[in-house]
């Protein structure tokens, strides 16, 4: 199947995007990388946008690969407490409590 | 003493009959784990020491009549499936030195059944990738040309099972990643059905895709494999509540010169366009003359929406992935930046630090996807073709049985070749994604070899739950053909 051509009508995407993108995805990128990020996130974009041409009116939205309701179970405590075993990887913790910098002046 | 290098099923045969020992095979494997690895980088961990104290474990346990049907049998797991006592990187400088607290589901099952856990194979970061290029621990190589990508993501896993370093791996598959690393390195590779198989320990890249499954020799092996890893977990919420299949069920079945009569296998009429290489078109062709021979007959068939399943899937992964791995913060587990100002800034340069260029641009993308203003022109719109896409496989299985067609477009390609253009390496994942969008289970085997001597897979794709009958129509090409036999050059016993 032949590499699809770029939607005309999409917008490209910009090195504004880029950055405020960045930001929501919590991923410093310096200015030296922006370029290059732009560059390849719009190719990628140019793929995507050939879904905009597809007619999907009424067409009802497949979150799930197999249509089944989530399974419920009893409100009951089935978790033992591992507090300590799951902090023993964490990068910095004291008295039980993951450590951050200050949040709160 | 058996050959080291054979099957499962001839492995799990002679260390039952004691011609064997789980230690004799373990210590064999090791020593060319030991000889070959430095050259192909399949595994990122080996751990000798539990590996030999499993293996005499598993001797032990079969001596005394209490082994579990795969006991004393080696096996890697992807390093993206967490090991308790065993570090999990996901290939990521981020988790880098991570060591999991408790097993993946599959692991656990796969360790009760008695197997002996040899080590980590590599991967694309996170499992992000067609290549297994992209792990923080370098490049996989393809012992069929060492110059080339074994595929990805489970690119270690599918090494050294070519390799002959272990007779059987784990995978994880979210857009091929089992199936056409295993078509790449001329082994075979099983996605199951989604919810066969929890995803509880399986570090999540997209939720609604990922799937663990098996990689080894045979459609047999792979069905002794997916015995040990399916079966409910509650603590997976999209984990099946089904009752227990043995998918070796049918295999010994004796069926005479024709035993895939009445099997109806469908040939979409987009799988066979230009855009294939030739001589994988050619050997697909000759493996759909063997499936006649062997009594079964083609129909075909259009799947007019496939071609969208690319773009679908590249908004569908990313969005679930840059939410999945925002759990990455430097705050829990895994990479922290040595020097930041407040908290925004530890998140932004833990993870510019922690994570590659690829996961990076796929949580962009996701994030682009998902942002305010945005959702319902990308996400939405992806989830309604998503069910365009599995409308058109519906249609389908009424008039087949399964869906037969090439794995990847092309056999394997030269390690950088496609490494800076994103798009021509997504493109590598055209015959394979649908299969994680629709849920439904696709295998890859071997079925020839391209002008260089590369290997050739098949795909057949199923309908939900159709895995039993799948395995079943492979080992039967696989009893009446040899290529799954050949071995790489490097790797001769």
């Amino acid at each position: 199947m032949a590499r699809p051509s770029r939607n005309p009508t999409a917008m490209p995407i910009s090195l504004a995007d880029v950055h405020r993108i960045a930001l929501l995805a919590r991923i410093e990128i310096d200015a030296g990388q922006a370029e290059e990020v732009r560059a390849k996130l719009d190719a990628i974009f140019g793929l995507i946008n050939q879904l905009a041409a597809v007619d999907t009116t009424g067409v009802e939205p497949m979150a799930h690969a197999q249509d089944v309701m989530l399974p419920l179970r009893a409100d009951r405590v089935t978790e033992t407490d591992c507090r300590d075993l799951y902090q023993s990887v964490a990068p910095a913790v004291e008295d039980g409590l993951y450590l951050v910098p200050k949040v709160v002046e | 003493m058996s050959a080291i290098t054979a099957p499962i099923a001839e492995l799990a045969e002679a260390l039952r009959a004691k011609r064997l020992s789980s230690v004799e095979l373990t210590q064999g494997l090791l020593d060319r784990i030991a000889r070959l690895d430095p050259v192909l980088n399949a595994f990122i961990t080996v751990d000798r020491e539990r590996a030999l104290s499993d293996a005499s474990a598993a001797d032990a346990a079969i001596a005394a009549g209490t082994a579990g049907p795969l006991a004393g049998i080696p096996l890697a797991h992807k390093d993206i499936l967490v090991t308790a006592g065993m570090r999990t990187t996901c290939g990521s400088r981020m988790l880098a030195n991570y060591t999991s607290p408790y097993d993946a589901h599959v692991v656990r099952g796969l360790k009760r059944a008695g197997t002996v856990l040899v080590g980590k194979t590599n991967l694309d970061e996170f499992a992000m990738g067609s290549s297994s290029e992209t792990s923080h621990f370098g490049p996989v190589k393809n012992p069929w040309d060492l110059r080339c990508v074994p595929g990805g993501s489970s690119g270690g896993s599918a090494a050294a099972v070519a390799a002959r370093l272990v007779p059987g791996g784990t995978g994880t598959d979210t857009g091929g990643s089992i199936r056409q690393p295993a078509a790449l390195s001329g082994i075979c590779g099983l996605k199951p059905t989604y919810g066969i198989c929890s995803r509880y320990g399986l570090v999540a890249f997209a939720s609604s895709l990922d799937q663990a499954g098996p990689l080894a020799q045979t459609a047999q092996d792979l069905a002794l494999l997916l015995n040990a890893m399916a079966g409910h977990d509650s603590r997976d919420s999209t984990s099946l509540d089904r009752p227990t299949e043995d998918y070796t069920r049918t295999l010994g079945e004796e069926r005479g010169a024709k035993p895939l009569a009445g099997l109806r296998i469908g040939l979409p009429r987009e799988y066979f366009g230009d855009g294939t290489d030739p001589d994988t078109a050619k050997a697909i062709d000759e493996a759909l003359a063997e499936f006649r021979q062997l009594g079964g007959k083609t129909v075909e068939l259009a799947l007019p929406r496939v071609k969208l399943s690319v773009p679908v899937y590249y908004v569908i992964a990313p969005a679930e992935a840059s939410s999945n791995l925002s759990r990455f913060d430097g705050v829990r587990y895994g990479h922290r930046a040595a020097k930041y100002g407040d908290l925004t800034d530890m998140y932004r340069k833990s993870r510019a630090e922690g994570f590659g260029a690829e996961v990076k641009r796929r949580i962009l993308v996701g994030t682009y996807v998902l942002s305010h203003g945005y959702y319902d022109a990308y996400y939405l719109k992806a989830q309604q073709v998503r069910r365009l896409i599995a409308d058109d496989f519906r249609r389908a299985y009424q008039s087949c049985d399964v869906i037969a067609g090439p794995t990847a477009p092309t056999t394997a390609f030269r390690i950088g070749a496609k490494t800076d253009d994103p798009v021509e390496m997504y493109l590598n994942d055209i015959f394979t994604v649908a299969a994680n969008l629709t849920g439904a289970p696709a295998l890859s085997i071997p079925c020839g070899f391209d002008r260089s001597g590369l290997p050739i897979g098949l795909q057949l794709q199923g309908d939900y739950f159709a895995e039993a009958r799948m395995l079943d129509i492979a080992h039967r090409f696989q009893q009446a053909t040899d290529w799954h036999r050949r071995i790489p050059a490097m790797a001769a016993p």
